[in-house]
């Protein structure tokens, strides 16, 4: 996992606004496929999920947990993703549509030598 | 050909307000924090109206007025609902062309859709609900010579719908029809993105439904919707989105012990064996429409045949014909009725689509035409348009698996029957899927072991009201379009009756 400077600069500020907060990985129709955030413990994890790393923010206290269902990790764990962000108009109930913008994902492909390093060969 | 004028403009059908409050208790009224959100068209970029920005308080109020208007608009005659239903089709018929063009402004669609998709279905599916109302029927059980049971339909109550921008009027309406047909009254939230036609379609019909029965509030997911999908003064939860706002509703709908349904998308395999290409005749020309139908709304639809399988022995002359077919569509002014492909709705969803492509090139898979965004000039310099795209690649890869809603397909090919049902069934969605075939034994197999709730059989993308429509695996739970649709909105209510004199003698 991979924040970029702008998308670090908005989780800072939409903390001061929700408290600590919290990303999962949607996938299916519509604002599917894009990452929602939410204050933190607002969407339940359980055994369905994989918790793909913590976001470190510089400036807040506790990083960002990023979570995705497990059924659909088997088909991303051979990407690195990027937490961007772009000019938008909302989608479900994460917390930054109001603000004009919205969390997109951008991917890369791991390389050979660095799936091997994460275990995923 | 006809080329429509931008709203508000010499000659156009329709005029949108330059604001649109919430609808709630037969009243237009501001939103409670004073506090309004800019719309713009798809079509340019360019905002058009403004929006009432709701919140927790405009929620409440409108469930205040749901449930003021419920006990009375429960106990109308099913005859009384049903001519209601009616005349709201009656309506929708009479202003058609202004309907469509306003969708198509909000949306970004082509006009062609809404003139000739959209709206003719919103109007079959309000009299199709009104005609299934009026043949509804409970029921009676004989337990024994002297016990009854009788099975009656009550509603719900009052219920929360959450709508989707795809197609904003058409997909209130499917959850619309069957909720006021049931005799429940609704609070109702359209998407953000698309908030403005509804209110065109409302200030048509508003007069026709008694204050309370329809209540619109607006405004964005976490300020509106959550409030809404997660009160404890709902009955239900109706939602047509993603998986993880699908499971958020979820959540909150276990808190409060309340039925959801849910449509969450798909990722459809569109499958055509070699039999398909035995002629080249009328068939084999629907059968390339019906893989060039993954443009159809611009791929912003739920089902879209985002994979394509095809069988190895036909697959390099059929993949090059069905290429042929989607570099001829026709893209840009959406409110030109030549025009096949309009503007994707939003921004954030025209970068989702470009990032896609992206990781589609990066995992190794072909584009074999579009693959860019379309630059287009003038007034549509600053709209959402996006190449028609084919890709070739493999089934494990991510453009494969994840639903882009955008104009873009995936394609691979299969070997033989078994290689098709692997593929087609090797994904974590089961809404739609596509079946191509002559041969009537190979096509109903096939759409019985495809494991979704809509196996289109040598046709694709049709809507009809009174065909079942809703998903298997995480594409959702419940159906659409359908009478049993009004079962999703009912209680059961039996009255177990006794007529008999005697004592059961226990006590």
């Amino acid at each position: 996992m991979v924040l970029s400077d702008e998308a670090a600069d908005w989780l800072r500020r939409l903390t001061e606004m929700h408290g600590p907060l919290m990303f999962h990985q949607s996938g299916g129709c519509c604002d599917g496929s894009s990452p929602m955030c939410y204050p933190d413990g607002e969407f339940r994890t359980g055994s369905a999920d994989v918790h793909l790393g913590d976001l470190v923010v510089d400036g807040l206290d506790a990083p960002i947990a990023f979570w995705m269902s497990a059924n659909q990790y088997e088909y991303w764990k051979h990407t690195q993703l990027t937490v961007d962000v772009v000019k938008g108009r909302g989608s479900g109930f994460s917390v930054e549509a109001p603000e004009g913008i919205r969390f997109l994902i951008r991917s890369r492909l791991f390389t050979d030598q660095e799936s091997a390093a994460l275990g995923l060969l | 050909m006809t080329i429509f004028a931008a709203p508000g403009q010499d000659g156009s059908p329709v005029t949108y307000k330059s604001r649109y409050e919430h609808y709630i208790g037969g009243e237009w009224v501001p939103p409670a924090k004073g506090q309004y959100f800019e719309n713009p068209s798809p079509v340019t970029g360019e905002n058009f109206t403004e929006i009432a920005r709701g919140t927790a308080d405009d929620v409440e109020r409108a469930l205040d007025a749901a449930h003021g208007a419920a006990p009375a608009w429960g106990r109308t005659s099913p005859a009384e609902r049903a001519n209601i239903l009616n005349k709201i089709a009656d309506r929708v018929e009479a202003n058609l062309e202004l309907l469509a063009v306003a969708e198509s402004w909000d949306n970004g669609k082509a006009v062609r859709e809404t003139l000739g998709a959209d709206m003719p279905l919103v109007i079959d599916h309000f009299r199709y609900f009104a005609g299934a109302l009026r043949a509804q029927e409970g029921s009676v059980s004989v337990i024994d010579d002297d016990t009854i049971a009788y099975h009656f339909h009550e509603p719900l109550g009052v219920v929360a719908q959450i709508i989707p921008w795809n197609f904003p009027i058409l997909m209130a309406t499917w959850k619309l029809a069957p909720a006021l047909a049931a005799g429940n009254t609704v609070v109702l939230k359209p998407a953000e993105q698309t908030p403005a036609s509804i209110h065109v379609f409302l200030e048509l019909i508003h007069d026709l439904l008694p204050p309370g029965v329809l209540n619109i509030v607006n405004g964005f997911g976490v300020e509106a919707g959550k409030p809404l999908a997660s009160s404890n003064r709902v009955a239900k939860v109706a939602f047509t989105g993603e998986t993880t706002t699908g499971r958020l509703i979820m959540q909150y709908a276990s808190e409060n012990i309340i039925p959801v349904t849910l449509e969450l998308g798909g990722k459809s395999p569109n499958v055509f064996f070699a039999d398909v290409a035995s002629s080249k005749d009328d068939f084999y020309d629907k059968a390339l429409e019906g893989f060039t139908m993954f443009a159809l709304n611009q791929g912003e639809v739920c089902t879209c045949p985002s994979r394509a399988l095809i069988q190895a022995s036909i697959y390099d002359d059929f993949l090059a014909d069905a290429t042929a077919r989607t570099k001829a569509i026709k893209l840009g002014n959406p409110l030109d009725t030549e025009t096949m492909m309009g503007a994707q709705a939003s921004n954030d969803q025209f970068e989702k689509i470009l990032a896609y492509i992206d990781i589609g090139q990066a995992e190794g898979a072909k584009v074999l035409t579009g693959g860019a965004r379309a630059e287009l000039d003038g007034d549509l310099a600053g709209g959402y348009y996006i190449q028609p795209t084919i890709f070739e690649g493999d089934n494990k890869m991510r453009i494969f698996q994840e639903e882009i809603f955008g104009p873009v397909v995936s394609v691979t090919r299969f070997d033989d029957y078994a290689d098709a049902m692997k593929i087609a069934n090797d994904t974590l969605y089961g809404l739609g899927a596509g079946v191509w075939s002559r041969d009537i034994n190979t096509a109903y197999r096939a759409g019985r072991e495809i494991q979704a709730g809509r196996v289109w059989t040598n046709n694709y993308h049709a809507y009809p009201a009174h065909a079942a429509f809703g998903g298997y695996k995480n594409s959702g739970i419940g159906r659409e379009n359908h009478k049993m649709m009004l079962d999703h909105y009912q209680q059961t209510k039996n009255l177990l009756v006794s007529y008999s004199p005697s004592k059961l003698g226990f006590f």
